[in-house]
């Protein structure tokens, strides 16, 4: 290793500044200075690998780099050069050049500044290793040093592990992020003189801060003050990792607890019941109702009678809050069900996810959860029929001119309306829009956007005795208990096939998982023609009829399970015109 | 003659008090037409120029001519004069001085009801015009009204159901259908009644024609029928006009709390006759009802006993399931089951999403 040329006395902020020599390193040792590191980028909610090399050749004093960067990853030039200058590391006065491949790929972002400068401290000869290509490394940088948390470490850990990576180094506020990922260990740093050698002892890893992933090694967990409870979910993921744990039960997370509860909703029995009937087969659901009749009320509790988020699904989505940056630092597992609640002004883009470098957007980050648009007429139009494709695919894909991204958006879409401007239609007494205001009212929804609601219902206004009764209601513990019961009913159903659950259904899987009686056929047939029926319409009545006996758990369905269904079916233009 | 009556009413229709002058100083709508600008400038010296313009106009006005062109179209004009022009026109005060009309002209042997209403209604207006004009039609009486969202439209639409014949009274030319969603209506009224307006073809729909117009609807019919109406409203006006004009008033009573029914009540309060059931509405015109009824009977029948309780519960104003439930003290699930098989069975329908009615059979 190099010697160490002198002890820099600067006043200030560094009072010890270790300066390493780098003038003279290729001449004694080696012939080339070369060094690679290799880091990710993530496109959708995968990440993939990059590979940053850098080289030190004789030439014109310059810096280079090269591999089709967005201008923040170019000026990560600057913020290495001066972060390596306040650690001791000036560069020297050569040609400098940095790749990033594949090079075919724009890389943005500012999580490449780290993994520029462990590659130039490899060529430099000032790590341990010149090749870290089987090193995940990934951070920002500040002009001192200091590394900052980037987001999507998640999904750029797990890319790693499947690349067969063994280790990653992630700025130590992603630590615990990154540790999620089992069968790779975690280094958390925070400055980059943890990566540089102590000036006696050459390369020794000082200060850095390491986990295990194995159950043995308590240690950095409790040195850094983590919950148990994460612990507990570590072990958890590890042992899904080695395929044990398969009983149903194990691989749901515990019940978090909600601030709401819908014992809290007097009255709206047919609300409760139409959002009971919505949550078993993650059916859409549409409520209509007057201002103040408890639409809002009923939406936001849908999630606490949820069944608790899967294993695979909270890590799912603990990777799109990653993207997202909307993980918590010290507990960076999402545990409960999303509910996202956007205002009525969002773009299109905000909901599906856009962007130049294209973001998750809000059906992305409700998956596994609830999308509750309130005042549904009152969305711009193109956010609403955006919406279409992802309700019917379970994935948005967002296209642009270098590639295509897919997010997942398996969401349960909840709408809440009212039935006209006023709120009032159809209390003539209270309400005098015209008839045409109120069809225009209902215009704005489009009938393909309603066909795709499988439950509407609409609520009526609250009567006082109604408002004030304290009769006892369900809790949404008990509630949740039997929607458990439901969901797991139908992952059984659906075993094998690419269906969670009944509203997933398509054509063919009707015919295989919904069989109808001759009874129940003429029923619909009746149905069908008598009530005008689209066909789009006259499946989701099968799938909610078969929601509706599964809550009975009922094998088969029943008439009176498809005239509960008829009920439930989507709003028909028709209404409001008079 | 008809040729320049086609004139005065295609050039003078916001000017019928002065057309009515001009034709008692000149005897004739072709000495009218004839007649030297200076002459009636003389008669009338308070005319402005607006008024004389018109005038002005007959050089370029080919009477013969132009009456052809207009038969062409399909759209017929009866003056006045006219052999065929409505008798009942002619008796009301400020009598029309031609109708153009698509279709027909309401037949005269016939009794002609008009049934009007509130535009903005409740589905029980919805529900009893329709109602009303379908067992009116049915017993052979000729259905008048405005074509007007609301109540008018569905008085129209209750009258094509029964494949009666049904007339529509227009405040703008009959070849424009205002309002527009009513263009179903439009189309099968042209086939199956008339289209009538005082307005020339082309005319737009002018706020201050519609007033006017009611007087129409009242005059063709021997009955008004008041379905839905404020407190203020131009239902009422249809009502009093009718009076004016001799024709009976007919209204069906509302609740008292609900404002759409004050105008009714109040005009029942007035001495309007009570329409409470479309038989006797027919036996007190005079008109027999035919050989009807029995269809409810066998409806019924096929109801079980816990459908008849939901039905029992039912009424025409529309309520949602979960007063139905409380009224009639069944689980929700199960009267929501219940309410779709009637609806299936065709005693129940679904107004709006959710709020349930009795079907009258």
């Amino acid at each position: 290793m190099q010697s160490i040329d002198s002890i820099r006395r600067s006043p200030g902020i560094i009072p010890q500044l270790y300066v390493y020599d780098v003038t003279n390193v290729h001449r004694k040792e080696r012939t080339f200075l070369f060094g690679k590191v290799l880091s990710a980028d993530v496109r959708g909610i995968e990440g993939f690998g990059v590979s940053v090399e850098a080289d030190i050749s004789d030439g014109m004093p310059m810096f280079l780099m090269v591999g089709y960067l967005a201008s923040e990853v170019r000026e990560a030039g600057d913020r290495v050069r001066t972060a390596l200058k306040n650690c001791g590391v000036v560069l020297p006065a050569k040609r400098i050049t940095v790749n990033l491949a594949p090079a075919s790929v724009r890389k943005a972002g500012s999580r490449f500044d780290l993994p520029i400068a462990a590659a130039l401290l490899a060529a430099l000869g000032l790590l341990e290793a010149r090749d870290l290509s089987k090193v995940l490394v990934a951070g920002e940088l500040s002009l001192n040093g200091e590394i900052h948390g980037i987001s999507g470490i998640l999904p750029m850990v797990e890319s790693a592990r499947d690349l067969g990576c063994s280790s990653c180094v992630v700025p130590l506020a992603n630590m615990r992020e990154a540790s999620l990922v089992s069968g790779i260990q975690v280094w958390g740093i925070r400055h980059l003189k943890e990566l540089l050698p102590e000036p006696e002892s050459g390369f020794s890893g000082r200060g850095r801060r390491e986990m295990e992933k194995s159950e043995g090694s308590e240690s950095g967990w409790n040195k850094e003050g983590l919950f148990d409870r994460a612990r507990q979910e570590e072990r958890l993921f590890s042992r899904l990792c080695r395929g044990e744990g398969a009983r149903e039960e194990d691989r749901l997370l515990e019940d978090p607890d909600y601030e709401v509860d819908f014992s809290e909703i007097h009255g709206q029995e047919s609300l409760k019941r139409a959002s009971q009937v919505a949550v078993a087969g993650m059916h859409n659901f549409l409520m209509i109702g007057p201002p103040g009749s408890g639409k809002t009320m009923v939406a936001r509790r849908i999630p606490t009678i949820l069944p608790p988020l899967r294993v695979e699904e909270s890590l799912e989505l603990s990777k799109i809050y990653s993207i997202a940056g909307l993980l918590s630092g010290s507990d960076p597992l999402i545990r409960q069900r999303p509910f996202r609640a956007p205002h009525h002004t969002i773009t299109p883009a905000a909901l599906t996810g856009g962007g130049r470098i294209p973001m998750p957007g809000e059906i992305s980050l409700g998956t596994h959860g609830v999308l509750f648009l309130d005042e549904l007429p009152e969305f711009q139009k193109t956010a609403l029929e955006i919406l279409r494709q992802p309700l019917e695919e379970g994935e948005v894909r967002i296209c642009r001119s270098y590639g295509t991204y897919v997010y997942p958006a398996r969401f349960m879409l909840v709408g809440a309306m009212n039935p006209c401007r006023c709120g009032y239609y159809p209390d003539r007494n209270l309400c005098r829009c015209g008839t045409e205001e109120v069809r225009r009212y209902m215009g704005r929804l489009s009938q393909p956007l309603l066909d795709r609601m499988d439950i509407c219902m609409e609520a009526p206004r609250l009567s006082y005795e109604e408002l004030t009764s304290r009769a006892p209601a369900e809790t949404s513990a008990e509630i949740r208990s039997r929607m458990k019961r439901v969901h797991a009913l139908q992952r059984e159903r659906y075993e094998g096939t690419p269906w969670r659950f009944n509203s997933d259904l398509n054509g063919a899987g009707l015919e295989e998982f919904c069989p109808l009686g001759k009874k129940e056929q003429k029923l619909l047939k009746d149905a069908f023609e008598r009530l005008h029926l689209s066909a789009r319409a006259y499946h989701r009545i099968i799938k909610v009829a078969r929601t509706i006996a599964d809550l009975e758990e009922a094998k088969q369905i029943g008439c009176g399970h498809l005239l509960e269904a008829v009920c439930y079916r989507t709003m028909d233009k028709k209404f409001g015109i008079g | 003659m008809e040729a320049y009556w086609y004139w005065l009413c295609h050039e003078l229709y916001l000017e019928r008090k002065w057309a009515r002058e001009l034709l008692r100083a000149f005897g004739n709508p072709r000495a009218v037409f004839e007649a030297p600008v200076k002459e009636i400038r003389k008669l009338f010296p308070e005319k402005t120029h607006r008024h004389l313009d018109i005038l002005e106009g007959r050089r370029s006005w080919d009477p013969g001519k132009d009456l052809e062109k207009q038969k062409k179209t399909g759209i017929r004009f009866y003056s006045c004069a006219h052999r065929e022009f409505p008798q009942m026109l002619r008796e009301i005060p400020d009598a029309p001085l031609g109708v153009f009309v698509k279709g027909n002209l309401p037949g005269e042997q016939r009794v002609s009801v008009a049934v009007v209403g509130a535009r903005v209604c409740s589905s029980y207006g919805q529900m009893t015009a329709q109602m009303f004009a379908k067992e009116l039609a049915a017993g052979g009486v000729q259905i008048i009204s405005g074509m007007a969202a609301g109540v008018d439209g569905h008085a129209h639409r209750g009258a094509l159901e029964s494949k009666g014949l049904t007339f529509a009274v227009l405040g703008c030319g009959v070849d424009r259908c205002y309002p527009r969603q009513n263009r179903d209506i439009y189309e099968a009224i042209t086939e199956k009644g008339g289209i009538i307006s005082e307005y020339p073809p082309g005319t737009p729909p002018l706020p201050m024609l519609f007033p006017q117009r009611n007087r129409l609807i009242s005059g063709l019919s021997r009955a008004v029928l008041v379905v839905e109406a404020r407190e203020k409203s131009g239902s009422l006006i249809t009502a009093d006009l009718a009076l004016e004009q001799g024709r009976e008033v007919f209204a069906v009573p509302g609740r008292i709390c609900d404002s759409l029914s004050q105008g009714c009540n109040r005009l029942l309060q007035q001495g309007a006759a009570v329409a409470v059931s479309p038989e006797e509405l027919l036996q007190s015109l005079g008109v027999d009802p035919g050989k009807r009824g029995g269809r409810k009977r066998k409806n019924k029948k096929s109801l079980e006993s816990s459908e008849e309780l939901v039905y029992s519960c039912l009424g025409l104003q529309a309520q949602h399931l979960e007063e139905i439930s409380k009224k009639c003290g069944l689980p929700l699930i199960q009267v929501m089951k219940l309410l779709v098989s009637l609806e299936l069975k065709g005693c129940a329908c679904e107004v709006r999403k959710n709020y349930y009615s009795r079907v009258h059979v």
